[in-house]
Formats: C-alpha cells, sequence, structure tokens
C-alpha cells in the first residue's frame, strides 16, 4: 500500500472517531448521567442539606 | 499557625497536602515572580549582575521559568488536583504517606533547582534545564503523583469521573510520557549529560516536549482547575458538559502536533512545519470551547461579578486564555511567525497565558480554597483581594502591551533593507529601541508581584484569625 493512501485513510478514521465523540456526547440518551457529572462539585455539599447548584 | 492540626483535620479528606500545596503556591509564585522582575531588572541595568557569573542573565533566567511553571504552577495544580479528586470522588486520598511523598518530593526537585540552575548547571533544553539526576527524582515523584491521583479516581464513590479530572489526569499522564521521552541522556558526570538525540532531531523533540509542556501542564492542568472552581466559586454547574467532552478529546488530540512551529524557518523538513502550523491553527477550536464553557457557566449570575473579586480573577483568566490562544496560532502561521519569531512579541505571547491565565485563575482558586482549607469562614480581607485583582491585571497589560510593541518594532527593524539589500539597522539599534518597552516590563512585573504579596499578607491574616466556622466546610454562602 502506499503511504499516502494510510494517510488518506488515517484522515478519516481520525473525522469519523470526531463525529462519533460529537454524536455520543450530544445523544439524548447522555443527558441524564451528564447532568449528574455536571453537578458533581456540588455533591458532597448534600450532606449539608443546601443542595446548592441543582439546576 | 495557632489553629492546631487536629482542629483542622476534622474533614474526612486528606486536606494537609493540600494546605501544604496552596501555601507553597504562594511561597513559590512570590520567589519565582521575584526573580524574573530581578531578569527583567537586568535587562534595563545590566550592572544588576554584579558581574556574579551566578546572578548572571544567562543562569536566572531558566530558575525563573522554572520556579513559576513547576513550582508556582506544580504546586497550584498539585494541590488543587488533590483536592478536586477528593471532593468530586467524595473519597479521600488512597494513601497519605504516598502524599506526604509527592508534596516533599516535588518541594527537593524545586530547591535542587533552585541550587543547581544558578550554578550553571543544565542540560540547556528550555524548560528542561534539570540535569539527569534530578529529572530521576522527577520521574519517581510524577509516578508517585500519578499512583496516587489515579488511585483516588479508581476508589471513587459516584459513578462518573467529573471532567476537571479528565483535564488534570490528561495533564498527569501527559507530563510523565514527555519528561521521560525529553529527557533521555547520557550521563558524563554527576552534573552534565548529553541528550541521546543528535541534530534537527534533538530541536523536535525538545519542541514536542516544549509545546506540550505548554499543552498539557499550561492548558489542560488548568482548565481541570477551571472546571472546578468556576462553577463551585459561580455556584452553578457548568455551563455544557456535552461542550466539555468534546472540546477535552479535540485539544489533546491536536496539541500533540503544534510543536513544530517553535522551528518554522530551521533545518526542519517543511512539511513538519506546515504540520505544526496546520495543528496550531486548528488548535483555536478547542482552546475557545474550554474558555466558551467555563465564561457562559457565568450566564445568570454575572451579577456575581460584581461582588466577588475571586470569580473576577477567575473570569478574567480565562479572558486572557482566550486572547492568547487567539494569538498562539496566529502566531504560528509561518508569514505571521517570520515577523514575531525571535522577537519580545513571543515573551508578550507567553506572560499573556503565564500571567493572564495559569497565575489568575491559581490565585482565583487559591482565594477559594485558603478560608475553606483552614476553616475560616472567608478571607481576611475581600477588599484586599479586588486590590489584587487589579494589580495582577494592571500589571499583566502592561507587561504584555510594551513586549507586543517591542516585539512588533523589532520585527520591523531587523526585516528593513536599504535600496543596495544591505540592513538599515544594526542588531545593537533594535536593543536601544526596546529600552522603554524594558522599562514598562520591570514596572508591570513589579506590580504583579508586589500583588502577590498583598495575597501573602491576605493569607496569613485569614491563619491567624480566630474567625473560625467549623460548622461547614464551604465557605462564602453569599
Amino acid at each position: 500500500m502506499d503511504i499516502n493512501t494510510l494517510r488518506g485513510f488515517a484522515t478519516i478514521v481520525v473525522l469519523v472517531t470526531f463525529i462519533a465523540i460529537c454524536i455520543w456526547a450530544y445523544s439524548s440518551k447522555r443527558k441524564h448521567d451528564f447532568e449528574e457529572a455536571a453537578n458533581l462539585p456540588f455533591a458532597d455539599e448534600d450532606d449539608q442539606g443546601d443542595g446548592k447548584g441543582e439546576r | 499557625m495557632s489553629t492546631s492540626e487536629s482542629t483542622l483535620d476534622q474533614s474526612p479528606y486528606n486536606y494537609k497536602v493540600v494546605r501544604q500545596f496552596t501555601v507553597m503556591t504562594v511561597v513559590w509564585g512570590i520567589v519565582g515572580m521575584l526573580v524574573g522582575v530581578i531578569i527583567a531588572a537586568e535587562l534595563v541595568w545590566p550592572w544588576l549582575n554584579f558581574d556574579l557569573p551566578w546572578l548572571h542573565f544567562g543562569r536566572l533566567r531558566p530558575l525563573h521559568t522554572n520556579a513559576v511553571i513547576f513550582a508556582f504552577g506544580g504546586s497550584a495544580l498539585m494541590g488543587t488536583s488533590l483536592f478536586v479528586v477528593q471532593r468530586t470522588c467524595q473519597t479521600r486520598l488512597i494513601s497519605d504517606g504516598l502524599a506526604a511523598f509527592v508534596f516533599w518530593g516535588w518541594t527537593l526537585v524545586i530547591v535542587l533547582a533552585a541550587i543547581t540552575l544558578p550554578m550553571g548547571w543544565t542540560t540547556a533544553k528550555e524548560y528542561a534545564e534539570l540535569e539527569w539526576p534530578i529529572d530521576i527524582l522527577i520521574t519517581v515523584v510524577w509516578v508517585a503523583y500519578a499512583v496516587l491521583y489515579f488511585g483516588t479516581i479508581m476508589k471513587r464513590k459516584s459513578p462518573h469521573i467529573y471532567v476537571a479530572n479528565w483535564f488534570y489526569g490528561a495533564f498527569i499522564l501527559t507530563i510523565a510520557v514527555l519528561h521521560i521521552v525529553n529527557s533521555m541522556e547520557i550521563p558524563v558526570s554527576l552534573t552534565k549529560s548529553y541528550s541521546v538525540y543528535a541534530g534537527t532531531t534533538d530541536a523536535m523533540v525538545q519542541w514536542w516536549y516544549g509545546h506540550n509542556a505548554v499543552g498539557f501542564f499550561l492548558t489542560a492542568g488548568f482548565l481541570g482547575m477551571m472546571y472546578y472552581f468556576v462553577p463551585k466559586q459561580a455556584e452553578r454547574p457548568v455551563y455544557s458538559y456535552r461542550l466539555s467532552i468534546v472540546h477535552f478529546w479535540a485539544l489533546i488530540a491536536i496539541y500533540m502536533w503544534a510543536g513544530p512551529h517553535h522551528l518554522h524557518y530551521t533545518a526542519l523538513p517543511d512539511w513538519a512545519q506546515n504540520v505544526g502550523m496546520v495543528m496550531s491553527l486548528i488548535l483555536l477550536a478547542p482552546s475557545w470551547g474550554g474558555m466558551i464553557n467555563g465564561m457562559m457557566t457565568l450566564s445568570g449570575a454575572w451579577h456575581k461579578l460584581r461582588t466577588d473579586p475571586i470569580l473576577r480573577f477567575l473570569v478574567v483568566s480565562l479572558s486572557f486564555y482566550g486572547m492568547s490562544t487567539f494569538e498562539g496560532p496566529m502566531m504560528a502561521i509561518k508569514t505571521v511567525n517570520s515577523l514575531s519569531h525571535y522577537t519580545d512579541w513571543t515573551i508578550g505571547h507567553v506572560h499573556s497565558g503565564a500571567l493572564g491565565w495559569v497565575a489568575m485563575v491559581s490565585i482565583g482558586a487559591t482565594y477559594h480554597l485558603i478560608p475553606l482549607l483552614f476553616n475560616r469562614k472567608e478571607m481576611y480581607s475581600i477588599p484586599l483581594i479586588n486590590l489584587h485583582f487589579w494589580m495582577s491585571t494592571i500589571g499583566t497589560v502592561l507587561y504584555v502591551t510594551s513586549m507586543w510593541v517591542n516585539g512588533l518594532m523589532q520585527g520591523l527593524m531587523w526585516r528593513a533593507y536599504n535600496a543596495d539589500g544591505t540592513l538599515t539597522y544594526s542588531f545593537a539599534e533594535s536593543v536601544a529601541a526596546a529600552y522603554p518597552g524594558y522599562i514598562v516590563r520591570f514596572i508591570g512585573g513589579t506590580i504583579f508581584l508586589l500583588g502577590m504579596f498583598v495575597m501573602a499578607y491576605n493569607f496569613w491574616r485569614t491563619v491567624a484569625s480566630d474567625n473560625t466556622e467549623t460548622a461547614s466546610v464551604q465557605p462564602q454562602t453569599a
């Protein structure tokens, strides 16, 4: 195989990976998980019952 | 310290190592910036080296860069990362002994740097000047830090790994790889070694290291800090968690390839230079992804900026991050680089990032941490934080603008030709023309340094006060 074919192939792989990451990150299935994760900086305050940062 | 360790350690977390690193962040900040001001003064008044070799600019300059990046920045990153990992994983560090080893090991590295660099013992690799015995010590300490950090993530209580930890994790992992690869050297004596790489390869490995040190130490690490302390101080979750994931992977994938822009118009093959330039341009997108995400976290809470100087530090740091990451790709364009390279413009760009972004975000995070770590209700004086904020901002602006002016002027003077093809200006003429800029830079740096003393005073008064608050671990519930 020509080295340039490999280079072209690598570009496509990277592009597809990027699009896949975007689709994965923006799929509505992840919404709940991400909201939970985004509130982690405030999670250990809930013990004190102030529940700050809940949107 | 009036409060005993036992009163301070009611927390389920290991705050001791965080306290140690937080104190040293301020101490090394003052030391590193003081050395910076001294060498800035030497450029204005060259006799200030008193003809002593260990006060020479060439020896103090690496001391300054090592002290501000690895001592000040390193302490800030290690302290905050060990704090954030505990708080967001809701678990204690895996080992108090290992934590102590990391702190004292890192401190030993810094002390050794402060001794060896003025002695002139150097590998002559920028930002990797320390000689081989210290390189080995750095590796050992860094591996211990990685074990401590990732070990703590592994025993987390929540199913998720918060995004700040992804950035800190990328920083820890990549710095290990960069340090080991770039520090491959053959010792010839205790204080001298030679790189295993030669010629252009050596230069390329060095700047692969150098630029990724910027990308992963000064960017990914501090973005980790941003992703915890900005939401925390603004009291609202990050604007878009999804954006944080996409820009994280884009950032770490692209940064790796940007290094060759440090070697434009050198013996490095043209294709490699072009790869470096294109990758640097693409970097704008993921960099601004982080900036926008941080900024937008404040949407609906902008009014807090009016009353909270800590938040002001964090937001202005993001503004400087945005400016530097626009300027960087622009300077990586070969035609722009032919004007800017080797001039003071580069120094201005670096300090827009180092003072404006890295130092300001660290200072903001440190002000957030101090009352919390020492069980105080809030900082001793909020107006003093505000004063510090303005000193930092004005100092940075003076520094950066003077270097922009100098850089453009030097670049234009060096490329000016007469009709017969001879150079219009001698090099010494461009040095003389740079004098006013050097004076303004010295003034700006001094103002920034004085701000650090204001911080140290405020820190000391906060700890010395008995304004304790043991009921809550969270200060400033405004």
